[in-house]
């Protein structure tokens, strides 16, 4: 490609009023134009992309990076930059105006972690890999999650968005994975048994007691690393050295000894603490060391610690329950004694792994359970003795251990919570990137409804319905046997008569002379998704409820696995998946009642609807996947869901549906659908129906059509 | 050097096979031959189902006949077909038919993956009539007391189209085999190639690590089998870090994120 000619300054200025509204705004677009227009091209186009793009989400942000970004292009790498403006949109989404605005305008804060001209690695691209790694790692399944700065509270480690201490993206990766492997090690070997934070409230200045306590726990923990990982050990030590961070005080040393023997506990460091506070110099903190946040872990702590021992309490008092079933069966009634005990395993840092014995026999645990008991144990250090008895009945409040459901219903009253919630990201065109856990899914059910309608359907179609049983009953797998194999199960006897004679005639004689039984097994599984937008109200409605009562009629005789779901929504805090038919659901009564009871309810968002059904298919195993759409118009909803943000984004959802190995198809009655849909569904993956009549018509034949 | 050929039923162990007991599992397995039981044996991929069916056979001292199954196994596949020899149908018979006529040990590997209908060939064979009638041939063959029937099987699946019909289920004494205990992986490991103590309780440590990952991201965790495999490659010189990833994370799984995570808990341990 050709160099293109720098922009000026006047067209810049033209391109950024444009964008940033400055009709209305009044912002002061000259002198950043002017600053932009001395930049070379690529960085010109760099910056007016940005702008755009931002400008979509924001105007006073897209002001802000336009006015912030011009002195740090040439300080940074684009990714860096990229980072702080997708974590900026980000704030944005999640925490609104205010926030957002200033981290954008702290880009210094930002880069702080990057030194002028270091090469930053960004969490985002390494986040899924850390979370493998640690997952991977003994104990608690942690989650990961970016904070400005690196700690845990025992349930999440928070990592930084972007790290650029060391000079190259490799390096820069290792020390987040040390960070991430320190605070891992921060639960795995019982920093938080200490109360730091009752403790750090004694204090009058707890700064200092805390910066000890951190400093001398650092050298017990890099001790179990050292046991526990040699490898990544060495990493941190080469780290460490990089940085200049090695301390090698000998006082310093002499005190930490007893930190680094095997037994050491953070009793120990808290001991140590006591005794040095105020007379020893602490060295610098580590690079990977991140704080400590007492406040969060004793939250935590706080919710968890009851939770689980509830939780733990009732699941013991199941398995007896189950047992004293039994037992009842044979008369017999015995007292039960719970106990935990210790088997070797060299391969945990302890040596040993926790068993619960019932009379002193093995109890197998389900794996949910086995989590919870490493759990407790992370927490307390051990099982103690009152969480061996089994919980007395009603003696619990399921809300206590229950991941409470919340009710679907309850999202308008009062302030809405993303609780209970599927959380699903949405694409944005004009940003070029995903917002977020943007759309919050429901899965709300439909209250049957026991009219006339099927009846009438049944009867209305009754030709129609006869005529599909039997079309659909001939794509049923029918075993056939194929002649003139050359292989198979039996002889083709009449193909070896003829391979005989043309043999003796002098002719090459065949080798196809068997026959093979050949079975077709259909593996299909569909997925039904169905409009249920306040613009299928009347006739459309009635359609599209015919179309599925007949549908599930030849699908019936047909055995091919599916599930029908509505979706509407409203907004983006509210996106309502309707469960009509699930796939372990059988086609009876009910389920006809609820095709019955579906009523049109509010807008079209597509997008968050078909990436959780994708989900819900991809979790049923069959050779093909169908997931198809019957609609009556584009996507189209509040907050800016229409026109092209919503094709776009359900364009996005399909590529993602496909890329999982999902056919898309669609069926819609929208006449104009001939413009967008071969955008979003591709040319041959989509049927616009004239006539609304003709839909519960169409449908099955083009099931039929498309799966045969 | 030219591989040796057997015929199927002339297949002997003649050196024996190394096992490490978990329970009483070879127990129960000579109970069961000697009250002509067949047996199902469960159990994840690569925790020594099919070595320990080679031990017993040993054991045994009978001729082994493996058939691993597939889902285009046919009845046929295993009980015979007519052949065309000059103009003539000659029967030949399966490996199943044959393990019964010589009265060898049949092993019957991955039974569920093959055909529904396959399946219910075994059923005579496997409760007290022991024969299997051959339609063909209009012949019932009836199974002498040396001959054994072993299958095999593995829950964690857990598809509703890959399951164990009850009625296939119900006739076997069944053995359930698991990843044996640490310190018994060890042993297993360093005995069977050879390497250091030490580094086998890495190799079953890392195991471990990718266990913990089964349900979020894996599928399964490291088989014993795959840890042989690595230990063979270390003791024959490979880094344990690569050694892991070729034998043990490429074969877990093809998911880039998954194997970059698998590849950081390598580095870390060794």
């Amino acid at each position: 490609m050709a160099d293109l000619p720098p922009l000026d300054a006047a067209y810049i200025e033209h391109k950024l009023n444009e964008w940033l509204e400055v009709e209305f705004s009044f912002l002061k677009t000259s002198t950043p134009a002017q600053a932009i227009a001395q930049l070379p091209r690529p960085d010109q186009d760099f910056m007016l992309m940005w702008v755009q793009r931002m400008s979509s989400t924001n105007i006073e942000l897209a002001y802000q990076f336009t006015v912030r970004a011009i002195e740090f292009l040439n300080k940074q790498e684009r990714r860096v930059i990229e980072a702080w403006v997708l974590h900026a949109m980000d704030t944005y989404d999640q925490r609104g105006l205010h926030p957002a605005m200033e981290f954008i305008k702290n880009i210094e804060h930002f880069i702080q972690y990057s030194h002028d001209h270091s090469v930053g690695t960004v969490l985002q691209d390494h986040a899924t890999v850390l979370l493998h790694f640690c997952h991977g790692l003994s104990g608690r399944q942690l989650k990961i999650e970016e904070a400005e700065q690196a700690y845990t509270d025992t349930q999440t480690i928070y990592l930084p968005p972007v790290i650029a201490t060391l000079a190259t993206p490799e390096d820069n990766f290792l020390l987040y994975k040390a960070s991430a492997a320190y605070l891992w090690a921060q639960t795995r070997f019982g920093t938080f048994h200490v109360p730091l934070y009752e403790l750090a409230a004694q204090h009058p200045h707890p700064e200092p007691f805390l910066a000890l306590f951190h400093a001398l726990e650092t050298v017990r923990l890099e001790a179990c690393i050292a046991r526990e990982l040699p490898g990544l050990y060495r990493v941190m030590q080469r780290i460490q050295e990089q940085l200049n961070e090695k301390y090698d005080d000998a006082s310093w040393q002499s005190i930490t000894q007893p930190l680094i023997q095997p037994g050491a506990t953070s009793q120990d460091t808290l001991a140590l603490t006591h005794e040095h506070l105020h007379k020893i110099n602490i060295p610098a903190p580590q690079c990977f060391q991140g704080t400590l946040n007492p406040e969060r872990v004793a939250e935590c702590l706080k919710n968890r610690v009851p939770k689980e021992k509830a939780a733990f309490r009732v699941a013991l008092s199941k398995i007896l329950e189950d047992l004293k079933k039994e037992e009842a069966a044979r008369h017999e009634a015995r007292e039960h004694q719970f106990r935990t005990r210790k088997i070797s395993d060299h391969t945990l840092p302890e040596g040993f792994r926790m068993e619960l014995t019932l009379d002193d026999q093995p109890v197998p645990l389900p794996d949910h359970l086995s989590k919870l008991l490493t759990s407790i144990q992370l927490d307390l250090g051990d099982i103690p003795d009152e969480y061996l008895v089994a919980a007395g009945p009603g003696e619990y409040d399921p809300s206590l251990y229950e991941e409470k459901e919340v009710d679907p219903d309850e999202v308008w009253q009062g302030t809405y919570h993303e609780e209970g919630a599927f959380l699903y990201n949405e694409w944005d065109f004009r940003r070029q990137h995903y917002r977020k856990n943007w759309c919050a899914v429901r899965e709300k059910t439909i209250s049957p409804v026991y009219d006339d309608f099927i009846q009438n359907t049944l009867r209305k179609y009754s030709g129609l319905i006869k005529h599909l049983r039997k079309s659909f009953e001939a794509m049923r797998d029918e075993d056939r046997v194929l002649n003139r194999q050359t292989y198979g199960d039996g002889i083709d006897i009449d193909a070896l008569v003829q391979a005989l004679a043309e043999s003796r005639n002098g002719s090459e004689m065949s080798d196809q002379l068997f026959t093979r039984l050949h079975r077709n097994e259909r593996n299909i599984a569909v997925v039904f998704m169905v409009d249920m937008s306040g613009s299928t109200k009347g006739w459309i409605n009635e359609a599209e409820r015919e179309s599925l009562v007949l549908l599930a009629e030849a699908l019936e005789t047909l055995g091919d696995r599916y599930a029908i779901y509505g979706f509407s929504g409203m907004a983006r805090k509210r996106c309502e998946i309707y469960k009509i038919k699930e796939f372990h659901e059988t086609y009876n009564e009910e389920i006809r009642a609820r095709i019955t009871g579906i009523t049109p309810k509010d807008y079209t968002r597509m997008g968050f609807a078909i990436r959780h059904l994708t989900k819900i298919l991809q979790d049923v195993e069959a050779r093909t996947r169908i997931l198809i759409t019957i609609s009556d118009g584009k996507p189209d909803d509040y907050d800016n869901y229409r026109g092209a943000y919503g094709i776009e984004d359900t364009r996005r959802a399909l590529v993602e549906a496909r890329r999982s190995g999902i056919h898309p198809y669609c069926i819609t009655i929208d006449t104009e659908a001939k413009d967008y849909l071969p955008h979003m569904y591709g040319d041959a993956a989509f049927t616009v129906i004239d006539k609304v009549n003709q839909l519960p018509l169409k449908v099955s034949d083009i099931y039929r059509r498309l799966t045969s | 050097m030219t591989a040796r050929a057997l015929k199927t039923d002339e297949y002997f162990i003649d050196e024996e096979p190394y096992y490490e007991p978990i329970g009483d599992e070879i127990e129960i397995f000579e109970s069961a031959y000697r009250q002509q039981l067949p047996i199902l044996l469960k159990g994840p991929t690569g925790c020594g189902k099919t070595r320990f069916i080679e031990h017993m056979a040993w054991r045994l001292k009978k001729s082994l006949v493996t058939v691993s199954c597939h889902d285009d196994l046919t009845a046929s596949d295993l009980v015979g077909r007519f052949l065309v020899k000059g103009g003539e149908t000659v029967w030949v018979d399966g490996p199943l038919a044959s393990a019964v006529r010589k009265g060898s040990i049949c092993y019957l590997d991955e039974i569920v993956e093959a055909r529904k209908d396959t399946t219910v060939v075994i059923h005579p064979l496997a409760d007290d009539r022991r024969v299997l009638p051959i339609d063909k041939l209009g012949e019932i063959l009836q199974a002498p007391p040396g001959f054994c029937l072993a299958i095999s099987y593995n829950p964690g699946y857990q598809s509703v189209l890959k399951d164990l019909k009850q009625s296939t289920r119900q006739r076997f004494v069944a053995l359930e085999f698991d990843y044996p205990s640490a310190e018994l992986e060890t042993n297993i490991i360093a005995k069977e190639t050879g390497i250091p103590h030490e580094q086998a309780a890495r190799l079953v440590k890392f195991a471990g690590m990718t266990r913990n990952l089964k349900g979020s991201g894996l599928e399964e965790g490291a088989s014993t089998r795959l840890l042989v495999h690595a230990a063979r490659l270390i003791k024959d010189g490979i880094s344990p870090v690569t050694a892991c990833h070729a034998a043990i994370a490429q074969a877990l799984t093809d998911d880039d994120e998954m194997l970059a995570g698998i590849a950081e808990l390598s580095s870390s341990l060794f």
